[in-house]
């Protein structure tokens, strides 16, 4: 079956009508068939749990639907009515998740980078164990999280956090961490970036230990003097790789935590939609009010925003085509 | 001999010494630093395993301790006491979860390796096509999706099985990623070899491709279990019946409310640490393979 495959490769010609090259072309589709059977399973759930999810989110946006009656197509005015009239989404949504994204996504990113880049200083010994000890925290993600930090913030004397401030009498009276919505924002900025270093931190960590020492030694040579100098013309671009995709998990762990305002304020919708993301509005007009057709069309809009922050990533760190 | 063995040996233990002795002053202070920051980072787990072996007149002393006084497991015998007299008792969702995670764990790394091997080895037409897309769905989260998500699943008719659990967690295009990123290492000239020798496709996938690649499959495996043990979407959505709802879907039942209301926050604490622990251990048993898979997990 396999042996074929050089055949078909070698005899294809370099014009022939398009019928023949239809005909090739499922000759060499069929010499592949085993191929293809070992991908199925997988594309079969990629295309029902990923790929049609995405489609229909896309056809729902265009539609008013409210999952009892069939959908009804109404045009644009989904996205109009989004960027236009929808105050919760315009005043508290988009604001926060801004400010939440631009801190949690590049800021873990970069503290990420910052420690492994600490740690692989370290002597080898020791760096097993530390290393271990940045991951922890987002082995806890989830609900475990919460529980963690609950009583930390808690809004009475009784919080961790409330006491340990009363007594070194920085405060004078307890502070609702989570209920708050002064601070509710700024306790799920600290706890998401408490846990933010998962899989990409790992990723960069192995990328820096694997940068040949040879071009540090060079560098040296040529009359490099410090080693902030090393870390931008030497590691970063010989670890471009792992760089973008710790940027990728980066993006996607920013944008998917949404539930935790939910979890630490214990309400939803968040107090006086202090911690309202992007995510808990689906939420909101999805399970709550049964919007669909909105709700897609808002998740939609958080695609379109994923889709675009992992493209200007893709041109910090993409390799070129001459590289 | 031995004096030459024990001179060796001395001369080993000499260069080790001298290599620490090397540590120059940035490591000092660096060492220092990053272990103040790794206490910091480890506080809430150090208090969690605290909080949970609590009794009762601990949980609420002021000022409150972070170190326990007097360990007990009454908050365990609590979880499981509490949970066994509402309708669902708690070792159910315990066992569901582990059903789940189980069955996930092992059916993501079957699937994910199946998917990974020819995208690396085998030039089939779109292959280049495929993993383009898996690239490409790397980067979104299926959080954005829930309503369609939840309209396949209930036209699938997999509302409330085991399968409405666990198949969407298949479609996990990172173990994908991280497989194929790995089994771009496997020499070709190995595969070859096999293949000469007579050994079917699926053979030298088993046999030959397989083996090397035990460092993706532990890590995929762990992070499968990770992303299907500490899962409550696909409860919330998918499952009506509370009997085939999962473990951390039961927490969120105990935490409702818990940043005003102190009850039930040491079988909160203890559930946490049932959700905990098992992540840390297996991924304390597994970490040197994770670290050795992550090496190859760049995007080029």
């Amino acid at each position: 079956m396999l042996s074929n495959r050089a055949q078909v490769a070698a005899s294809t010609p370099v014009k022939a009508p398009v019928s023949t090259r239809f005909k090739r072309l499922l000759k060499e589709i069929w010499s592949y068939r085993l191929s293809y059977l070992f991908i199925m399973p997988f594309m079969l759930c990629f295309i029902a749990f990923i790929l049609i999810p995405v489609v229909a989110a896309v056809v729902l946006s265009f539609t008013y639907f409210n999952a009892i009656q069939a959908p009804t197509f109404i045009g644009w005015k989904n996205f109009q009515y989004l960027i236009s009239q929808d105050l919760l989404f315009l005043k508290y949504a988009l604001p926060n998740t801004f400010k939440f994204a631009v801190i949690v996504g590049p800021g873990g990113y970069i503290a990420s980078f910052i420690l492994a880049w600490l740690i692989c200083q370290l002597p080898a010994k020791s760096r097993k164990w530390i290393a271990l000890a940045m991951y922890t925290p987002s082995l806890t993600a989830g609900i475990a999280m919460s529980i963690v930090w609950l009583p930390l913030l808690s809004g009475d004397r009784i919080g961790y956090l409330n006491s340990f401030l009363l007594e070194l009498g920085i405060l004078d009276e307890p502070k609702l961490w989570v209920t708050d919505k002064a601070y509710l924002m700024n306790s799920m900025m600290v706890v998401t970036l408490w846990s933010s270093m998962g899989v990409g931190f790992l990723a960069m960590l192995a990328g820096i230990l694997n940068v040949n020492p040879e071009l540090y030694e060079a560098g040296r040579i040529d009359g490099m003097s410090s080693r902030l100098q090393e870390i931008w013309y030497i590691t970063i671009p010989s670890m471009k790789p792992q760089m973008l995709f710790g940027a990728v998990m980066a993006i996607v762990s920013t944008f998917k935590a949404g539930a935790i305002g939910v979890e630490l304020s214990g309400q939803n919708p968040t107090p006086q939609y202090a911690g309202h993301l992007i995510i808990n509005h689906i939420d909101d007009y999805g399970f709550i009010r049964f919007e669909m057709g909105y709700a897609a069309c808002v998740s939609v809009f958080l695609l379109i925003i994923m889709y675009l922050s992992n493209k200007l990533s893709w041109g910090l760190f993409g390799t070129k085509e001459d590289e | 001999m031995r004096s030459a063995v024990a001179k060796w040996k001395q001369a080993f233990r000499f260069k080790k010494k001298s290599k620490l002795n090397r540590m120059d002053g940035f490591q000092k202070i660096l060492t220092v630093l990053l272990i103040l920051m790794a206490a910091f980072m480890l506080l809430p787990i150090v208090y969690i395993f605290n909080h949970a072996l609590k009794p009762y007149h601990e949980l609420f002393i002021y000022p409150p301790n972070i170190f326990v006084r007097e360990p007990s497991f009454s908050n365990f015998v609590e979880l499981f006491l509490v949970a066994t007299s509402s309708t669902v008792p708690v070792t159910r969702y315990l066992f569901n979860s582990i059903v789940i995670s189980g069955l996930s764990v092992v059916s993501v790394v079957i699937v994910s390796a199946l998917c990974a091997y020819p995208i690396s080895k085998h030039r089939f037409p779109g292959h280049q096509a495929v993993f383009a897309m898996i690239l490409l769905t790397l980067m979104f989260a299926p959080e954005a999706v829930q309503i369609p998500r939840y309209l396949v699943v209930s036209s699938l008719g997999i509302m409330n099985t085991y399968l409405g659990h666990i198949l969407p967690i298949i479609a996990m295009p990172v173990g994908v990623f991280l497989m194929k990123q790995f089994m771009d290492q496997v020499p070709n000239e190995l595969l070859e070899a096999a293949r000469i020798d007579g050994a079917s496709e699926f053979t030298t996938f088993l046999r030959i491709a397989m083996p090397i690649c035990m460092p993706a499959v532990a890590t995929v495996a762990i992070l499968t279990f990770q992303s299907s043990w500490s899962n409550v979407e696909t409860s919330t959505l998918f499952m009506q019946d509370d009997e085939m709802k999962n473990f951390p879907f039961f927490l969120t039942t105990l935490t409702n409310n818990l940043a005003n209301n102190v009850a039930r926050q040491g079988a909160a604490a203890a559930a946490a640490m049932v959700m905990f622990l098992p992540n840390l251990i297996i991924f304390l048993a597994f970490q040197s393979k994770v670290i050795a898979t992550m090496a190859h997990s760049g995007i080029k």
